[in-house]
């Protein structure tokens, strides 16, 4: 047993950190939020180049064939600079949705393009409010094509292709289409969310050109599957979000005088950020379990995702919000950084499913593991 | 990162396995014996197979093993319902504090009987005017030739009345700020004006103390550390004391949180079919996880030649706090039953009664919750101290409440 990263992977993560100080500073960050583009579009091609979108793509098809522990050590750091990138949608969802689902000819036209950097993919899968389930699928393919509506999509306007999960009257309920996205027979609109910084869309499909993507009727357990796999990746970028908000606020507060001394040396401040520091240890902890468990294809990874993504949902929500509280007047400023934690913390914590979607999901996982 | 064994570690496991699987004490051997002797029967059971104090040198009665195979020991052990709890003060704390600040005799003479579970220790620190604040102690010490005489009293001493010998704090310096003017003992808790008075707990249980010292003499051959060295010496014990105390998972945890949960209903339906009690048990599941793997990490930096550092503490406050939620939250899933603490009529023959009327203990000893979010937030993260009244003052003119 082993329970740290290797000197490579610490390698990889010092790299990971310098790159990202260097082309995702703050004022990058800043430039997206303030602006139209839906994302950092130099910063995506730099990305691309440093191949982290190939990282787990095997090599004959045009990746790198690393592992997923590779994978989170990039995840976290994307995390901790809040990369306005489609870098989630394209990696942890569409890449991880084609290696799982993908014809041969699917993959040997996608893979490389999504390895490459040269496409974008995104997963669509809410249709509107509430947590989405098998019978609440509107999205269906018609005799001339798929008709329905997604919302939100991350990344929906950027990205070339979607994978859209559909009702079906066979099997478990719903198959999964692989979505061209430009095309006549799909319109697309920008919806604003809590978070500037991320590109979200509206989706229509009307009569749209669609093909199955694994087997018809298989789309719902492929659903959980692949979010099982998604929530370990988004618990990294959680993770590493919360210990830069928890660093910040610990900056501040030593930085920030009142009544004649730091406010850091206030247990009331010191008590908050003591609690910041367990909620991001104890995610962290569970994160490398939830990293070995997708690693290793393990038996244990829908309870090691569960349990991973539901500290880490806590553990970002928890520092992001206290850190605001913690710079006090400034920290609810537009000029002050804090609202870039602030955002993306809650923006992550819904976009594959919230913290009572996980939570269930854990105790299920929990209940299957005890009866196996 | 691999969370399976080697093939080496497997052996280990399979040879620990098979060992505990032959030797675990039966009910009828464990028949008739207190809580005290059961222990001492399964340690020295261990001891004399090699299976005590598995990291220690083996001269010391240990087997050099890695900080992984602890793991794997632990694991397996904790398969089993196994008596224990009395020696972890001596083998967790006194004994990494002698083999870190005594000399070659004291090893050769007191290791092999801590791990032996032959003799037992105590912890002589807190004071009625010593708690958080420990270094604030006054318990008085004065050189007498060869000896230091004793004055002064303990208090909080967990098993003062069944312990063979004690580790003590005192004061040798009045007329230095409080941290200078400390040195640190052990003593043979038999000696002659040692007296101990049981303190009854809101539990209804006694197994902590008073302990008083009067011309209570102990040789200088039994100081650890310089004189005036005793504040370091204790911190070697008091990182320790969080990395043995640590998470607490005895008690009401999320498989007996789950087990009742399936079977007493909510609006007639299990209750574990509410998804307020689901995310309930998620939580604690999550913290029971995250604790666990913390600790493995840990142990993965000490077989690199780390020492346990304060981030352990996190063990004990999110631990303690913990088990006395869970506690409270499955005696309010029983509803009106859940006051009812009856062996025989209470769900888990009264665990959660028991677990949550201990709980507050938990919070308390061996550093609140308070003390240890102030040790991560100032070791940890780097915050600076709350300003002290008494910093740079000598000790005998720091303000007290009787003053």
């Amino acid at each position: 047993m082993n329970f740290e990263f290797s000197e490579e992977q610490e390698l990889l993560r010092e790299q990971a950190r310098g790159f990202l100080t260097e082309h995702c500073p703050p004022t990058a960050v800043r430039a997206v939020l303030n602006g139209d583009a839906d994302h950092d579009q130099a910063l995506w091609q730099k990305i691309a180049e440093m191949g982290w979108t190939a990282t787990v793509i095997p090599e004959e098809f045009g990746g790198l064939g690393l592992s997923y522990l590779e994978l989170v050590v990039i995840a976290e750091e994307l995390g901790r600079a809040v990369a306005p990138v489609p870098f989630s949608s394209s990696v942890y969802l569409a890449t991880e949705a084609l290696l799982a689902c993908g014809s041969t000819e699917q993959k040997e036209k996608w893979l490389p393009l999504l390895a490459s950097g040269e496409a974008i993919g995104t997963f669509a899968l809410a249709e509107g409010n509430g947590r989405p389930s098998v019978k609440s699928l509107n999205t269906r393919m018609g005799a001339n094509g798929l008709n329905g509506r997604k919302i939100p999509v991350a990344d929906g306007r950027a990205a070339d292709f979607a994978v859209v999960v559909g009702a079906s009257d066979s099997g478990d309920g719903a198959s999964w289409y692989l979505v061209e996205l430009d095309q006549a027979g799909v319109s697309r609109e920008a919806v604003r969310t809590l978070d500037f910084t991320r590109g979200h869309a509206v989706l229509e499909f009307k009569d749209a050109d669609a093909e199955l993507l694994g087997g018809e009727g298989a789309g719902w357990a492929a659903t959980d599957r692949l979010l099982d796999r998604a929530a370990v990746l988004f618990a990294w970028e959680q993770v590493g979000l919360a210990d830069a908000a928890m660093i910040q606020a610990r900056d501040y507060a030593m930085g920030r005088y009142a009544f004649g001394r730091a406010i850091a040396s206030y247990q009331a401040i010191k008590h908050k950020l003591a609690s910041m520091y367990v909620k991001n240890t104890l995610a962290r902890s569970n994160c490398y379990y939830g990293a070995w468990a997708l690693n290793t294809d393990s038996a244990e990874l829908p309870l090691a995702a569960a349990t991973a993504r539901v500290g880490a949902i806590q553990a970002a929500v928890f520092a992001a919000e206290e850190n605001v509280q913690t710079h006090g007047g400034m920290g609810f400023t537009w000029e002050f950084d804090c609202q870039f934690y602030y955002r993306r913390a809650k923006l992550l914590g819904v976009n594959v499913g919230s913290e009572g979607y996980w939570q269930d999901r854990l105790i299920t996982a929990y209940e299957q593991n005890n009866a196996a | 990162m691999d969370f399976n064994d080697t093939a080496e570690e497997a052996a280990f496991r399979a040879e620990a396995a098979a060992w505990l699987k032959d030797n675990v004490p039966t009910q009828e051997e464990l028949a008739g014996l207190d809580d005290i002797a059961a222990a001492k029967l399964w340690q020295k059971r261990k001891y004399d197979a090699g299976w005590a104090c598995i990291r220690w040198e083996k001269k010391y009665g240990g087997r050099e093993a890695t900080a992984i195979e602890q793991v794997i020991w632990n694991q397996e052990e904790a398969k089993y319902d196994t008596p224990g709890g009395v020696f972890v003060i001596g083998q967790g704390m006194a004994a990494p504090t002698l083999m870190t600040w005594g000399k070659p005799e004291h090893h050769e003479r007191f290791l092999p009987k801590l791990a032996s579970g032959e003799e037992i220790w105590c912890q002589l620190f807190s004071e009625p005017a010593g708690g958080s604040d420990l270094a604030a102690l006054r318990t008085k010490a004065e050189r007498d030739g060869d000896d230091w005489v004793i004055n002064g009293q303990k208090i909080w001493t967990s098993g003062a009345h069944y312990s063979d010998y004690g580790i003590l704090v005192v004061r040798t310096d009045p007329n230095v700020p409080k941290h200078k003017g400390l040195s640190y003992f052990f003593l043979d808790m038999k000696s002659p004006g040692v007296e101990i008075k049981p303190i009854k707990q809101l539990t209804g249980g006694a197994n902590f103390n008073e302990v008083y010292f009067t011309d209570v003499r102990i040789p200088d051959s039994q100081r650890l550390g310089e004189v005036g060295q005793g504040w370091q010496v204790a911190l070697t014990t008091l990182m320790n004391e969080r990395a043995a105390i640590g998470g607490g998972g005895a008690g009401v945890n999320v498989d007996v949180a789950y087990r009742i949960a399936s079977e007493v209903m909510i609006d007639d339906k299990p209750a574990i079919e509410d998804s307020a009690v689901r995310a309930k048990l998620a939580d604690w599941y999550v913290q029971e996880s995250g604790l666990r793997f913390t600790g493995y990490r840990s142990m993965t930096a000490m077989s690199r030649g780390e020492i346990p550092g304060p981030e352990n503490s996190i063990g004990k406050l999110v631990g303690a706090p913990k088990t006395q939620e869970m506690a409270s939250y499955c005696m309010d899933l029983l509803e009106m039953s859940g006051a009812i603490w009856d062996d025989k009529l209470s769900k888990e023959a009264g665990l959660l009664q028991l677990t949550y009327m201990g709980a507050p203990g938990g919070r308390i000893a061996g550093g609140t919750d308070e003390i240890m979010a102030n040790i991560i937030a100032e070791r940890v993260l780097g915050m600076p101290q709350e300003p002290r009244m008494d910093k740079g003052m000598s000790f005998n003119e720091v303000p007290t409440g009787s003053n």
